[in-house]
């Protein structure tokens, strides 16, 4: 490796927050050979991204570079001129970015968007162009590629989109593709998928990847070198398999662990089902067009599946496949078009009665917006209180101090707002108010799916406490196997509406029935743990 | 561990980051010193319930047309009456119109506001008809219809200008009630056994105060631009009342011969308006948990 010479040479690279703020980047090195595909890895904060933003020139105003270079195919990309770095700037290095529903402009036709770089960069006619937009869209898998030219982004799904936005950036042949958590906002088929794709198109164009990911064992998979960034220090450097069989450092070693393993072996408690749904169909009202509606979308389809109390039973599937509008329908926010649902023997699509409202409780997925921001933490704990009859403020206080210790938070953050919180620290919130009022069933949607890993890894162990300590049943909703595969005691994969297979978690994990489930292991974590305290991928996985 | 999601809470650079671009030292400074500025001109109008330097309703025709000098430092109208005088007297009426005229609209646009974006459907739509309907009509147009039926006085022109504003309010908070009720939180509120009253009462209308306030001071500044607008029109106050709207008004035929007259109810109005609108930018900040500390 070290004859060729590097396409990519980052060298003691300093960004700073304005002139005087503390250092986002600190001493950062690594060389990238032409071709060859680096991850960069960390939590959010570590000064990953920021890294990369330096190398495409598009620091966000406070940020600067503070001192290093940056050398690219032979000259330094700090000391080139606005206009010179403009020159670079998708015609030699490409940018994928996080979230594909808002990196297309919705206003623009995906061909319009696609010939912009061709147009910028080079002197092709608009015919030529054309017929590389359509050749391009061709090889991405498109199966109608002169309609989707006329198509607008909103017309596509998020998968695709990470599609089209990754072929209208690999059109113009960049020598390295900056790729900065280009799958995070994708299920995990999409994902499988969208890597494939990526890896394909830059393999025959020689392109060299920057991956930028928080996720290790994603990165693992695919990269020839991984860097461990850390509070914006590279920890760890060097070849993906030494990383993986001996991670020196401490930090790297914590990432590792915090890939979740298999919990529960014990199979489910056996029980009186606590819920029991019963071929529940729901539709989601059609577009309204003109004059009339447009046909009803089926959610979820006659699907029938029962909770037993204290089970944690974990319902798996693509974005799209129904199972969060399941889920929600069994808190009472959505109301079937067909079927039953009983509550501990009640069924509550019939009955007037509110109770089983207050045994039911919901954790949604983004931290962010399930509190709400005028709101002290007390407050919002508080909430789910004033529905339990004969409880005094003492009571109440006691009991909101109770659950803040209960989800790992101390006091102090009581008495402030949300935006005071981190992540992980708001989904501890969330959780702790789904929980003051000791429901007997806690649907959880996708809760850690916006968290960082190790955040990820607390907040699972955390889950598994209270669920020890509450005795709570659990629907957790999610598309990450390796989370189900650690919290579940079983397992419902759901496709495009159906329930396609059931099972205790170790059937379904270790002898898949359904060709979806196959296909869906088949994209999941492949990191195993040897004794010796290295890593390496899951053989059925590697690909 | 600890030390771990500690560092995790870096992302949170994203949520504080107005904090660090709004230096809070100025902000409070600019704040501080509007809010001398409102009392100030609260004081002024409120001393003058009991004490003008000369009475700003006699005729003295003798002394039409004073320029500023040490008796009257304002100088005097074209019946003699002294300006300062009149511009104390008016600060009363002008401001007390206003206040009244905002906290009508706000009051009830807020409530058909929040009714049309939380229930949508057929309430939602019958409202915003016939709200539509209203912000066709341009406000003064309405006003000026009330105010026919009505009659012209001082609680004539706070309702009619009030039911102009209305349906901007309604407006406003309609759209933010309708992005806010797709949050999460609303649901979660739901989920708790909240019934839709209360989680309307506690968890919208509370994060719908940052534009309504930013909404209450800009419609102070209309309501009195169009006072003035309906005094010249012969429909606001009537004389000899004062307000800085209708001194403004007539002073137009004597613009050239004594600017004062026009000059200082003008300035007089300006600084209420600048006063007020910076003074509800920093309420907001204040009021937002995310601002300050």
């Amino acid at each position: 490796m070290d004859t060729v010479k590097p396409l990519l040479r980052v060298s003691n690279l300093c960004i700073q927050v304005a002139t005087d703020g503390p250092l986002a980047v600190d001493h950062l090195n690594f060389d990238m050979a032409p071709g060859e595909i680096v991850a960069l890895v960390g939590e959010s904060g570590s000064g990953k991204t920021m890294a990369a933003r330096a190398v495409i020139g598009l620091l966000p105003p406070p940020m600067r570079v503070a001192s290093g270079r940056i050398e690219f195919m032979g000259s330094d990309l700090c000391t080139l001129s606005y206009e010179q770095m403009r020159a670079v700037r998708g015609s030699k290095i490409g940018m994928v970015f996080q979230e594909p529903m808002v990196s297309l402009n919705p206003t623009l036709t995906i061909g319009q968007q696609m010939a912009e770089g061709l147009r910028l960069h080079t002197d092709l006619d608009e015919k030529t162009i054309l017929a590389r937009s359509l050749e391009m869209l061709r090889r991405i898998g498109i199966d109608d590629p002169q309609r989707c030219l006329n198509a607008f982004p909103h017309e596509f799904s998020g998968g695709m989109r990470q599609r089209i936005m990754l072929a209208s950036v690999m059109l113009l042949r960049p020598k390295l593709l900056i790729a900065d958590e280009p799958t995070t906002a994708l299920d995990t088929l999409a994902q499988a998928d969208v890597i494939e794709l990526m890896l394909e198109l830059t393999r025959e164009e020689g392109t060299a990847i920057l991956f930028i990911s928080h996720d290790l064992s994603l990165v693992v998979r695919h990269a020839h070198k991984v860097v461990v960034m850390h509070n914006g220090k590279a920890i760890e450097s060097g070849p993906t398999q030494q990383i993986l069989l001996g991670p020196k450092a401490e930090y790297t070693r914590q990432l590792l662990e915090a890939l979740p393993t298999r919990g529960h072996l014990d199979s489910a408690p056996v029980a009186k089902p606590l819920v029991d749904i019963r071929n529940v169909t729901i539709e989601h009202p059609g577009r309204q067009g003109f004059l009339f509606r447009g046909k009803p979308k089926r959610a979820v389809d006659e699907v029938s599946l029962q909770i037993a109390a204290g089970e944690t039973l974990a319902l798996v599937g693509g974005s799209g496949s129904g199972k969060t509008t399941l889920g929600r329908s069994v808190v009472g926010l959505v109301n079937p078009q067909a079927g039953e649902i009983f509550f501990d023997g009640i069924d509550i699509l019939k009955s007037a009665n509110r109770e089983h409202r207050l045994q039911c409780q919901m954790i949604f997925q983004d931290p962010v917006s399930s509190l709400d921001p005028r709101a002290r933490i007390s407050q919002i704990l508080a909430e789910p209180l004033r529905h339990v009859p004969g409880l005094s403020q003492a009571g109440r206080a006691e009991r909101v101090r109770t659950i803040l210790h209960d989800v790992g938070l101390s006091p102090i953050f009581a008495e402030r707002f949300p935006h005071q919180l981190s992540g992980g620290q708001r989904q501890r919130v969330a959780i702790g108010r789904a929980l003051i009022r000791h429901p007997k069933l806690v649907i959880a949607d996708e809760p850690i799916s916006a968290l960082d890993m190790t955040i990820q890894k607390q907040i699972l162990e955390l889950f598994e406490r209270l669920q020890k300590q509450y005795g709570f049943a659990c629907l957790f909703i999610s598309h990450d196997l390796a989370a189900v595969e650690r919290i579940a005691h079983r397992v419902a994969v759901m496709q495009q509406g159906r329930l396609v297979e059931i099972g205790t978690t170790a059937q379904v994990f270790d002898n898949p029935q359904h060709a979806f489930t196959h296909r869906l292991l088949a994209a999941a974590n492949p990191l195993v743990r040897r004794d010796d305290g290295s890593y390496q991928l899951r053989s059925s996985a590697a690909l | 561990m600890k030390t771990l999601s500690e560092m995790a809470a870096a992302p949170t650079v994203e949520a504080k980051a107005p904090t660090q671009k709004r230096p809070l030292p100025f902000n409070a400074l600019i704040g501080g010193s509007l809010l001398i500025v409102l009392v100030v001109l609260v004081v002024l109008a409120v001393a003058g319930i009991v004490w003008t330097p000369y009475d700003p309703l006699r005729l003295d025709l003798a002394n039409r047309f004073l320029a500023p000098s040490w008796s009257h430092i304002l100088g005097t109208d074209e019946f003699g009456r002294d300006v300062f005088s009149r511009i104390i007297i008016g600060a009363r009426t002008s401001l007390w119109i206003s206040l009244l005229t905002v906290l009508l609209a706000i009051s009830i646009g807020t409530l058909f506001g929040l009714l049309a974006g939380y229930l949508r459907g057929w309430t939602d739509r019958l409202l915003m008809m016939v709200n539509d309907a209203l912000l066709a009509f341009p406000g003064m147009l309405l006003a000026l219809g009330l105010l026919a039926i009505v009659g012209a006085s001082q609680y004539g022109i706070v309702l009619a200008l009030g039911l102009a504003y209305i349906p901007t309010v309604v407006r406003v908070v309609r759209s933010t009630v309708l992005s806010l009720r797709e949050r999460e939180f609303i649901e979660a509120s739901r989920v708790i056994g909240n019934s839709e009253l209360y989680t309307m009462w506690r968890h919208i209308a509370p994060n719908c105060v940052a534009p309504l306030i930013v909404l209450a001071t800009s419609m102070f500044g209309w309501a009195i631009l169009s006072e003035s607008a309906l005094s010249f029109l012969g429909l606001g106050v009537p004389p000899p009342a004062a307000t800085w709207g209708n001194m403004l008004a007539s002073s137009r035929p004597h613009l050239v011969t004594a600017p004062w007259l026009g000059f200082f109810p003008g300035l007089m109005i300006s600084i209420a308006l600048i006063g007020i609108n910076l003074f509800g930018d920093a309420l907001r900040d204040r009021l937002d948990p995310r601002m300050s500390r």
